[in-house]
């Protein structure tokens, strides 16, 4: 038997959490998430991508970062795989083309806004959020700074503001949701791509889209589009010409929805908290019982 | 308030706090080695953490994107909670399987939890990005998906169970008859609570890195990382008993009144023998976990060794030890067992939250002098902290006005 999120619900209110929870609605927006028919994607295409890193400029006006330190011509960036931190939502990465070394292959880095995403379903305040866009958004006015987001997440995408005493926050790629989405426009990166290897739209036109540029060109694509499926889909996909694993892509990810890990356990434990006692006082009214027998065969034999 | 009233409270609280002594001889009695060494720590510590509430958590330089839990959290919170199961073991002995014997220890061992869960808190408001937000998960902001919510839910009602659970010592030595009478009443009450609190909360820990399989190193993650932990718990809080009992012995001689002494040979047998028990369950369930998850080949590897040292080094060998102590009645190859079985819970609480965790990354930090000092600090503290009410509260001994019920 599956016992869903819903269930879940009420057998925590069973034991009398109802009260606080049940006014609470609307943190518990991960129970839909599958559903949002029009959610909107991106698709990077990483054959068209030529590290220009625009998008880490665009991304970083957007959301009020300090700008690049070194120009972006500069290629010594390259040298290092980067991560995403709080100083660059988005990141992109130079890899060696192993088919042809003259043309190495660039990779942009964010978050992928997952469909189900482990960082929602793992915050303990509700501060991160799927929004009926396909945006995974975080509220800072909640977070207390546990990292338990940057622990669950499987892109390890998340990063802390460790030096900020006072308001530090975790970073990440919002979609623009605040600065643009919401006011109908189009995220900063995919907007200054001069090379439009970012391609943004619903996301159920991007897969139609990624499979037809596929098709059309079987000797240049490698037949995935990662995110498709990966950790149940994610709202930002990727079409590439070299296979995804030269290019750091975890392929180890599975299909299944994180959120589903931890589900067969907190399913669990509304049983215990009822069964526990009633079991523990069982077990101590048993020992009595023989306790006393004991005793008085005791007293019979003396 | 007048003034022989005042004069009265004063002393009253003289005697309790200065346990009879004058000021002056209290603190004649207070300069120790021990003390002195503590008192060095909490000075080296306290700037520290103020300077990680000015400059922020990245002034203790240890967690980072890369090990977003570095020491306090992995030893402080998860490895601290795991030797603070003393606490419900010997309850669950006691009360529900009537085992009358350890009854002399359980006042000691619910102190024992309750500071450590204490130490949990502490840890928590150094480590929390926003410490002063500790109770949004409780009153204000609810995210009811997150094994998180559940561990947060579950350590405050176990920290507030064990504070009732102990408060009829408190309210002895403070002479309340009535309230402590009163309280007592719920006492098997909140005992089965607590035991329940502490099965689900230990298991939650574990619980807590379900969500991230790629992660944690295939070796120690597995479906089964709940049990792992709630299992582990149990041994460990079985060592902590054994441990502690010898310990309260050699340093509160003057305040235990129990016969304690006489019957601590047998009593540590037989707590050897359960320990052996729930060691080999433990270490069976290990390699079903390798057997589960078909990672045998991945025992061939670095990762593999260390993890093979930590089940057969820190599981099975105490598991055999024990039995040989019990074999044996040795009563001090029990005790030596014991501490390295508080060692290896630690290693595994320390192996899963930080040294195998972002195992796949390149670059990973591990905790520096500043954030062990800070952990090591709480510890000495909690050990001051427990040395006090024991020196003061009817823990160890039975106050005469008073009958324990069982």
């Amino acid at each position: 038997m599956k016992i869903d999120r819903r269930d879940f619900l009420k057998s925590l209110s069973a034991i009398g959490v109802s009260g606080i929870i049940g006014s609470s609605e609307k943190v518990f927006a991960s129970e839909d998430l599958s559903g949002y028919p029009d959610r909107l994607g991106m698709l990077t295409d990483l054959i068209l991508c030529n590290g220009c890193r625009l998008c880490e400029k665009a991304c970083k006006e957007a959301h009020n970062l300090p700008p690049h330190k070194k120009p972006l011509e500069d290629e010594s960036v390259f040298e290092k795989i980067r991560r995403p931190d709080d100083k660059f939502l988005t990141v992109v990465n130079r890899y060696t083309n192993t088919d042809n070394e003259e043309e190495p292959v660039y990779r942009k880095v964010q978050c992928n806004h997952c469909d189900e995403p482990s960082c929602v379903s793992a915050c303990l305040v509700g501060a991160l959020k799927k929004t009926p866009e396909g945006a995974v958004i975080y509220n800072e006015d909640v977070c207390i700074g546990c990292r338990y987001c940057m622990i669950a997440c499987p892109f390890y995408i998340p990063a802390y503001e460790f030096d900020d005493p006072l308001s530090p926050a975790i970073k990440k790629c919002d979609f623009c949701y605040d600065v643009r989405i919401k006011k109908g426009g189009i995220p900063a990166c995919a907007e200054i791509c001069p090379v439009e290897a970012i391609t943004f739209g619903k996301r159920s036109q991007l897969i139609e889209f990624a499979t037809e540029r596929i098709r059309k060109n079987p000797e240049k694509y490698i037949d995935h589009i990662y995110g498709e499926h990966e950790v149940g889909g994610t709202s930002w996909m990727y079409i590439s010409g070299v296979p995804f694993e030269q290019l750091g892509f975890d392929m180890n990810l599975g299909i299944k929805p994180s959120p589903e890990l931890t589900r067969g356990f907190l399913s669990a434990v509304p049983l215990v908290m009822i069964i526990g006692p009633a079991l523990l006082a069982g077990i101590r009214a048993f020992t009595k019982n023989r306790e006393q027998n004991s005793e008085k065969s005791e007293q019979k034999e003396s | 308030m007048n003034e022989v009233n005042n004069k009265g409270a004063k002393s009253f609280l003289i005697e309790k706090l200065f346990m009879g002594m004058s000021l002056r001889e209290y603190v004649k009695t207070l300069i120790t080695p021990f003390n002195i060494a503590a008192g060095i720590l909490i000075l080296i510590a306290i700037p520290l953490v103020l300077i990680r509430y000015i400059k922020g958590i990245g002034s203790l330089g240890d967690a980072s994107n890369d090990t977003p839990w570095s020491s306090l959290i992995g030893f402080n919170v998860l490895s601290v909670e795991a030797l603070a199961a003393g606490g419900y073991t010997i309850c669950s002995a006691v009360y529900i399987f009537r085992m009358k014997r350890y009854y002399p220890f359980v006042r000691a061992a619910i102190l024992s939890a309750f500071i450590g869960y204490f130490t949990v808190v502490v840890a928590l408001l150094i480590d929390l990005g926003r410490p002063w937000r500790l109770p949004y998960p409780m009153f204000y902001s609810f995210g009811v998906t997150s094994v998180m919510f559940l561990v947060g839910w579950l350590v405050s009602l176990y920290l507030l169970t064990q504070f009732l659970e102990f408060s009829p010592a408190i309210l002895e030595w403070l002479n309340m008859k009535r309230l402590r009478n009163w309280v007592e009443k719920f006492a098997i009450g909140l005992t089965i609570m607590g035991i329940t609190l502490a099965v689900l909360h230990q298991s939650a820990l574990g619980g807590l890195f379900l969500i991230a399989p790629g992660k944690l190193h295939p070796l120690w993650y597995s479906p089964f990382l709940p049990v792992f932990f709630f299992i582990s718990s149990i041994a460990s809080g079985i060592s902590m008993v054994i441990l502690m009992s010898i310990l309260s012995i050699r340093f509160f001689k003057d305040k235990i009144d129990y016969n304690f002494k006489e019957h601590l040979g047998e009593l540590t047998i037989s707590l050897g023998k359960a320990a052996s028990v729930v060691l080999f369950t433990y270490f069976g369930l290990k390699i079903i976990g390798i057997a589960h998850g078909h990672n045998w080949n991945l025992l061939n590897t670095p990762y593999g060794y260390w993890f093979l040292v930590e089940i057969f080094v820190f599981v099975l060998l105490p598991c055999f030890l024990f039995l040989f102590g019990v074999r044996k009645k040795s009563v001090s190859l029990i005790r030596f067992t014991s501490i390295i079985t508080i060692i290896g819970i630690i290693i595994n609480r320390i192996n899963v939250t930080i040294i195998t965790f972002n195992w796949n990354l390149d670059e990973r930090n591990y905790p520096g002098w500043k954030e062990l000092l800070i952990s090591v600090t709480i510890i000495v503290t909690a050990v001051l902290a427990f040395r006090w009410i024991v020196n003061r509260m009817p823990v160890l001994k039975e106050h005469p006005d008073y009958k324990r019920i069982d």
